[in-house]
């Protein structure tokens, strides 16, 4: 399975030029707002016909103009869940659900009713009106009508930008379990960190209509330049990690990554099971002694491989624990005071209690990467 | 009570042939209607101005220019008249056909504008999503489009139904005012009124118009509530 998008494009005064490629089962096309994500994203599902360019689905050719190609948008068997849901008003929430399901060819209609209902939990919706649910109610119901119309390739344009945090915690637990129970891939819009390094396998990263970097999420997000200046707080190491034990105790789970182990607030998952955690460099300490009396509970050693100026006062330093990189953001003071530079032996130290929901979720499966 | 439904057959001619004219002159304007809504909210093309025009006319034309010219082109001698009764049998004028016709183009501009503005609220956003739920542009516009611009249909039809049921200019000058074919009620009422006595008959006619009208209104109101209600539109 493999989206490979390669258009120009312009729109007024702004000029989109962009070219990727990503087999990955979640892609997320990541950048701030007016970076082009969601015209690009249109294109793939037909809605905006590009000036010049070629679009290919799994080898199918969509789009390219230089041959006068262009597959109609209800021809595409191609899913799209918008930032508004548009559920439509005069049907109910079946009715909405049951609209795309006779349009895809017998033999290729995957989606069963049941089951879409059953994994994103709208069983009780059913009979309701779209006006009478709340925005996440709305926003499942939209994912499982985009589903029922068995789609090959399912986009998401930033589908949890317009509710609030509670509502969010809500549905990713939703989208976790559409990326690794079903073999549908997604290309996801968003311009949040926090979500594209919970859920992506890849990242697309778009500034200004030009694709700046793309690639694994580990890597791209370790690129903290490549963060818009409002979520670079946001950023850091990406760590996929499996649960060892338990610890019922003290309320902790304790996880084993490359970098050792791992202790976070209790997660309720059962053991073995992976785990991806998002470590915020402004999260990160760095010693250069094995430190003692201290209330933090991870302290990984590592060597740095890199340093980089960030914004005002700080840098960026990179951590290698034992193959995983750790990002810490100092101040200049610190690096100074410390005398760190390439190749010091340090400890990266990180609080238990900065892994909050939103830092660690459901990881992917180790072959999601593709 | 009795004096106002002790109606003469003439009478109750008139009645039946007003709701017969009006009902039929409304269902056939509906599909053009749609179509030339529809050509209007979203089309763009060379000469959407003039069409727009066009079917204004008989909104601002006096009704009898209107008649004359729908006798010119539909009568036996006329272009439109003389095909259509060779090719297919159909003759409008003198007929109730005739009064149809004249009922139905007075108030096309009205069903127009209404059905219009309602395409116009449609958010297109809805129908792009059909789209790529597999749905082609004519499956769209039948689930989603048409039940969307319901409100609009219900309205545009109810004006188009008071419109023929008041029409009397154009009709009266095109099919002229001939008793159980015709005569429609505006026309049996001025009838009477040109007759010494008839103050009667006028009168309740007159009556009987107003209770049509508000109920066709009032069933209007009645419909557009229970479609509103269903959709539940936020």
């Amino acid at each position: 399975m493999s989206v490979l998008v390669d258009i120009s494009h312009r729109l007024g005064e702004f000029a989109i030029d962009a070219r990727f490629e990503s087999a990955g089962r979640l892609t997320a096309l990541f950048g701030p707002s007016g970076s082009g994500k969601t015209t690009l994203i249109n294109m793939i599902a037909g809605l905006i016909r590009p000036d010049k360019g070629r679009i290919a689905v799994d080898g199918r050719v969509l789009v390219d103009t230089s041959a006068g190609i262009f597959v109609p948008k209800h021809k595409r068997r191609i899913g799209m869940v918008f930032q508004d849901a548009r559920l439509f008003p005069h049907m109910s929430v079946a009715g909405n659900l049951r609209y795309g399901r006779w349009f895809a060819p017998a033999a290729e209609r995957y989606a069963n009713m049941d089951a879409v209902v059953d994994l994103l939990g709208i069983g009780h919706l059913l009979d309701r009106r779209p006006a009478k649910l709340s925005g996440g109610e709305k926003q499942r119901v939209a994912i499982g009508r985009a589903l029922l119309a068995s789609p090959k390739l399912l986009l998401m344009d930033e589908p949890l930008a317009s509710l609030d945090d509670a509502r969010k915690a809500e549905i990713l637990p939703y989208i976790e379990r559409l990326r690794d129970e079903t073999k549908l891939p997604i290309v996801y819009v968003s311009h949040s960190v926090a979500e594209v390094a919970r859920l992506a396998s890849d990242v697309v990263v778009m500034a200004q209509g030009k694709v700046a970097a793309s690639g694994p999420t580990g890597a791209i997000m370790q690129r903290l330049d490549l963060l818009p200046a409002e979520e670079r707080g946001e950023g850091g190491a990406v760590l996929d990690t499996k649960v060892l034990r338990h610890d019922e105790a003290f309320g902790m789970s304790v996880l084993g990554s490359a970098a050792g182990e791992i202790r976070v607030p209790r997660l309720a998952i059962s053991v073995g099971a992976p785990v991806r955690i998002r470590i915020r460099a402004r999260d990160v300490m760095v010693a250069t002694e094995q430190p003692t009396g201290l209330s933090a509970l991870n302290i990984l050693p590592g060597i740095i491989v890199a340093v980089s100026p960030g914004e005002g006062p700080t840098v960026e330093v990179g951590i290698d624990c034992n193959g995983a990189t750790v990002l810490a953001r100092i101040t200049e003071q610190s690096r100074h005071a410390l005398s760190l530079q390439l190749g010091s032996k340090v400890f990266a130290v990180v609080k238990t209690v900065s892994f909050d929901r939103a830092n660690t979720a459901a990881g992917l499966p180790a072959e999601a990467h593709g | 009570m009795n004096w106002l439904l002790d109606l003469t057959p003439d009478e109750w001619n008139a009645v039946r042939l007003s709701i017969k004219v009006a009902t039929v002159a409304m269902l056939f304007s509906l599909p053009p209607g749609i179509a030339i809504a529809l050509l209007l909210a979203r089309g763009k093309f060379w000469g959407k101005t003039l069409l727009n025009g066009v079917v204004h006319l008989p909104l601002i034309l006096p009704p009898v220019v209107t008649g004359y010219l729908l006798l010119l082109t539909f009568g036996r001698r006329g272009p439109a008249g003389a095909f259509l009764a060779e090719h297919f049998g159909i003759v409008f004028s003198f007929r109730w056909t005739g009064a149809a016709l004249a009922c139905g183009i007075m108030g096309f501009p009205l069903m127009v504008r209404a059905i219009r503005l309602s395409i116009e609220a449609v958010d297109r956003k809805m129908e792009a999503a059909a789209g790529t739920l597999g749905a082609n542009p004519l499956f769209v516009f039948a689930t989603i489009t048409l039940p969307l611009i319901l409100p609009g249909l219900i309205a545009g039809s109810i004006l188009s139904f008071a419109k023929a049921m008041g029409e009397f200019g154009a009709t009266i000058t095109f099919v002229s005012n001939i008793p159980n074919e015709t005569q429609t009620l505006p026309s049996a009422i001025y009838t009477f009124t040109q007759v010494p006595g008839g103050d009667d008959g006028a009168l309740r006619l007159t009556l009987i118009s107003i209770v049509i009208s508000m109920a066709a209104l009032v069933a209007s109101e009645v419909l557009a509530r229970r479609v509103g209600r269903r959709m539940d539109i936020e």
